[in-house]
């Protein structure tokens, strides 16, 4: 492929690119993500092959390998075009099939067809499917219809046009101006104004100057980064040069974890491509701009997410935190005046050129624009991305687009925001999701991730697991996060434990207080939002610990005991094979009885009872009934 | 400074995939070619979490313990885990087939709970599922 040197030719290109290809041709799409590759995709994509070969049909239908359209929970996922037909959770037998009813006769399988839970009926397009619907897909709208190995499908969407746009119809000024009336605001956690912090960057008078992705991502329960980037890494590429430019720097890294290696190997392959096609080195489109971009890969630091511990993890040093009485925007890798976007922050960029900021700034709520995209995960049918405009309700999100919770349970909380977020109760679930309106609430946006509760979650330990979380991920560098995480801790375990005492709460309360204040970083500063949220919101559910030694949602190990119900026991004896330490005893028509003493409340019994009898029960806070004196046992059947 | 000190952890990192982890004898070679102490190579190569300074399996499964994954149950995976390869989390078989250890979120959340296996990722797991994983792992 030769370079391509002014915008006329990236257009020329483009019409080349489009006008070999015929809109009509049968095009299969199957998401090869990382979540339905884990759930067989390549499997699957093999197999499809495979048997295109064997019915002689190479020529006549494309396959498509794309990036994650988001309803992983339903993987493998296959979109079959020009009709739009999805298919779910597709296995290689199912292939031969497809290809002669679908392919071949037109015909629609209703089998693999999404059905509605609550009518029943079979959703044969993908944007009707009531999980899509109700989203607004700018940013992974556009994924399944890519293969991220391919720069011409990114071109054949409009790719690299706000790029050019940018470089040839722009100034710095005009873009920076462009993204600052968008109030772009970032992705990454903090919710910082993009134009913002490119400006300081650009204005401090010193060279070179850095350009940085943050593709770390850390939070517990969030996996949107990575949709974008192994989905549509170009879009990324996009928006990071575009940056640049604004920006005025020459040089830029993507930092991207270790968990993630098809995010690597797409962004890797995607750099290339973009150096072949001349959208990065030198003299980008011919006009007269150069950016290189680095690669490099975290190691599994969750602090090093941190912006100012993430350019010290850049420069090889060991990724801490440092003070930031300067900003890294002035000083950073290296000393030299240093951006970072995280990635769905960048992906947005090349919206917003294209299509202005009035457009942008129609979407979304007074002070956030835009949408945003969730990992919607935990108790809730619908697992996947979602994205939605801001301002959309937690309601909303969680009932119409997650379908509710699973299993008739009630809904309890939502934790938003990753361990720097808070629990949000039941009360406030019209409450418009936006930067503002969550941190209200003692939560936060963060960085998407949404992990729904029903009412089997024990918020204080749900509080407890992320400051365990904080406490091995602290980096120690300062007293305050490391203390007092580690005396949170403590204390959350003794109450978890039933040996909580008068006034944990308020020792909680105050070491939030001082965590709040005199830590170094953010990590430290929000570590106590899920232990002051849930003080504020589930107050009783302490007190019943720490008083009444009792567990409200039946969690607790220590605190709760397991009782079979005499009058529900069918003497079935499958509970009593499963326990590990045989504390069962009974018999053949002979009521079972635990043995408390001997139980190690692992509750196997609890899960192998059959639910139709449902003799086993969980209690918490009152002392388990005695047993049945031993000649009481028998069981009499047909008497109830 | 730019004295290729931005190289180190990747380095570190290729040694890794190289050796399974990080010897002392790669640890002071790295120092001397990097013109580093070996204090400063040893800070990075203990602060992460997927470097290791001790011999790993050839198999390292590292099973997700964050939120998700928790209230999906994910104890009864890592139980299984356990009983199935008889060590605990932070060891490694005596025959170097497997390491085995807890991590933060892969980002499978989805389709909790899960895993990885060297870089493979394994979700919507079950106990049954767990022995076919493990034969197939040589
Ligand atoms: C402990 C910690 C971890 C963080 N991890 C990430 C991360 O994984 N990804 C990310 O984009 N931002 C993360 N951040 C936020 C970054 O510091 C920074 O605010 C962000 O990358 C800036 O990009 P934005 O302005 O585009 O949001 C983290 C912050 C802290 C305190
Ligand atoms: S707040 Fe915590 S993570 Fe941040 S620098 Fe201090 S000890 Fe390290």
């Amino acid at each position: 492929m030769a370079r391509i040197n002014s915008n006329t030719e990236l257009e020329e290109l483009r019409q080349e690119i489009l006008s070999k290809r015929d809109q009509n041709k049968p095009r299969i799409a199957v998401c090869a993500g990382t979540g339905c590759l884990a759930s067989g995709a390549a499997k699957v994509i093999a197999a499809l092959k495979e048997e295109i070969k064997k019915q002689g049909l190479n020529a006549d239908v494309d396959i498509k390998e794309t990036g994650c359209p988001g309803f992983c929970e339903r993987g493998p996922i296959m979109v079959i075009y020009p009709e739009e037909i999805c298919y779910l959770q597709v296995k290689p037998d199912d292939i031969p099939e497809i290809i002669s009813e679908t392919i071949k006769e037109r015909k629609v399988i209703d089998r693999l067809l999404y059905t509605d839970p609550t009518t029943g009926e079979k959703v044969t397009h993908e944007s009707e499917i009531p999980f899509y619907k109700n989203q607004k897909r700018l940013l992974i709208g556009t994924n399944i219809n890519i293969d991220p190995k391919s720069i011409e499908d990114y071109l054949a969407i409009g790719g690299y046009r706000a790029l050019a746009k940018a470089l040839f119809d722009m100034t710095p000024e005009q873009v920076l101006e462009e993204v600052k009336r968008a109030n772009l605001r970032g992705r990454g956690g903090g919710g910082f104004p993009a134009a913002k912090k490119w400006e300081t960057t650009r204005n401090v008078p010193r060279e070179p100057k850095y350009v940085i992705v943050n593709a770390d991502e850390g939070d517990p329960g969030a996996f949107m980064d990575r949709a974008v980037l192994e989905g549509n890494p170009h879009s990324v590429l996009e928006g990071l040069v575009i940056s640049a430019y604004t920006i005025g720097s020459h040089e830029g890294f993507i930092y991207v974890r270790q968990e993630y290696p098809l995010a690597v190997e797409n962004v890797d392959i995607a750099i290339k491509q973009a150096e072949e096609y001349g959208f990065l080195g030198q003299n980008i489109l011919g006009s007269g701009f150069d950016f290189i971009v680095n690669v490099h890969r975290g190691a599994g630091a969750f602090v090093s997410g941190e912006s100012s511990a993430l350019m010290t993890a850049i420069e090889g040093k060991v990724g801490e935190p440092r003070p930031k009485y300067i900003r890294t925007a002035v000083s950073g890798i290296w000393e030299r005046p240093s951006n970072l976007n995280n990635v769905e922050t960048l992906a947005n960029v090349p919206l917003i050129i294209n299509n202005g900021a009035e457009w942008f700034t129609s979407i979304g709520t007074e002070g956030s624009k835009g949408t945003k995209i969730f990992s919607l995960v935990g108790k809730v049918n619908n697992t996947g991305l979602v994205e939605v405009p801001m301002g959309m309700s937690l309601r909303e999100i969680i009932y119409n687009i997650g379908g509710g919770i699973p299993g008739d349970k009630k809904f309890k909380a939502v934790q938003t925001g990753g361990p720097s977020g808070g629990v949000i109760p039941e009360q406030y679930l019209d409450t418009p999701v936006d930067f503002d309106e969550l941190t209200k609430l003692g939560s936060m946006m963060g960085s998407g991730g949404m992990i729904v509760m029903d009412e089997d979650t024990c918020v204080v330990d749900v509080a407890r697991y992320f400051v365990d979380f904080l406490c091995d991920e602290s980096c120690g560098k300062c007293i305050p996060c490391r203390e007092g995480l580690k005396h949170m801790r403590e204390v959350l375990n003794n109450i978890v434990e039933g040996k909580g005492n008068e006034g944990d709460i308020e020792l909680l309360e105050e070491l939030s207080r001082l965590m709040t204040k005199a830590s170094l970083c953010a990590l430290g500063t929000s570590a106590a939002n899920p232990v002051s949220t849930t003080i504020r919101y589930f107050g009783d559910e302490y007190q019943a610990h720490i008083k009444e030694s009792k567990c409200p949602a039946l969690v607790c190990k220590e605190l709760v005991s397991y009782y079979i119900e005499p009058s529900k026991c069918q003497a079935c004896m499958i509970c009593l094979r499963n326990c590990p330490v045989e504390a069962i005893s009974g018999g053949k028509n002979q009521i079972h009885v635990i043995d408390q003493a001997k139980c190690i409340k692992c509750g196997v019994c609890f899960d192998a009872c059959p639910t139709r009898f449902g003799a086993v029960i969980k209690i918490s806070g009152e002392p388990v009934p005695a047993s049945l004196p031993e000649k009481e046992r028998s069981l009499v059947r047909g008497k109830k | 400074m730019n004295n290729g000190q931005e190289e180190l952890l990747l380095l570190l990192q290729k040694a890794q995939n190289e050796f399974g982890y990080l010897s002392e004898e790669s640890v002071a070679e790295l120092a001397k070619s990097l013109a580093l102490p070996i204090s400063d190579i040893y800070g990075v190569a203990t602060f992460y979490s997927f470097l290791s300074t001790k011999p790993l399996g050839r198999n390292v499964i590292r099973i997700c313990k964050s939120m998700p994954c928790y209230l999906k149950n994910c104890q009864i995976i890592i139980d299984t885990v356990e009983k199935e390869i008889g060590i605990k989390p932070g060891e490694t078989t005596p025959d170097g087939k497997f390491s085995f250890q807890l991590t933060n979120c892969i980002g499978a959340c989805d389709k909790a709970p899960a895993m990885m296996i060297n870089s493979d990722v394994y979700d919507d797991l079950t106990p049954g599922k767990i022995s076919e994983i493990l034969k197939a792992c040589k």
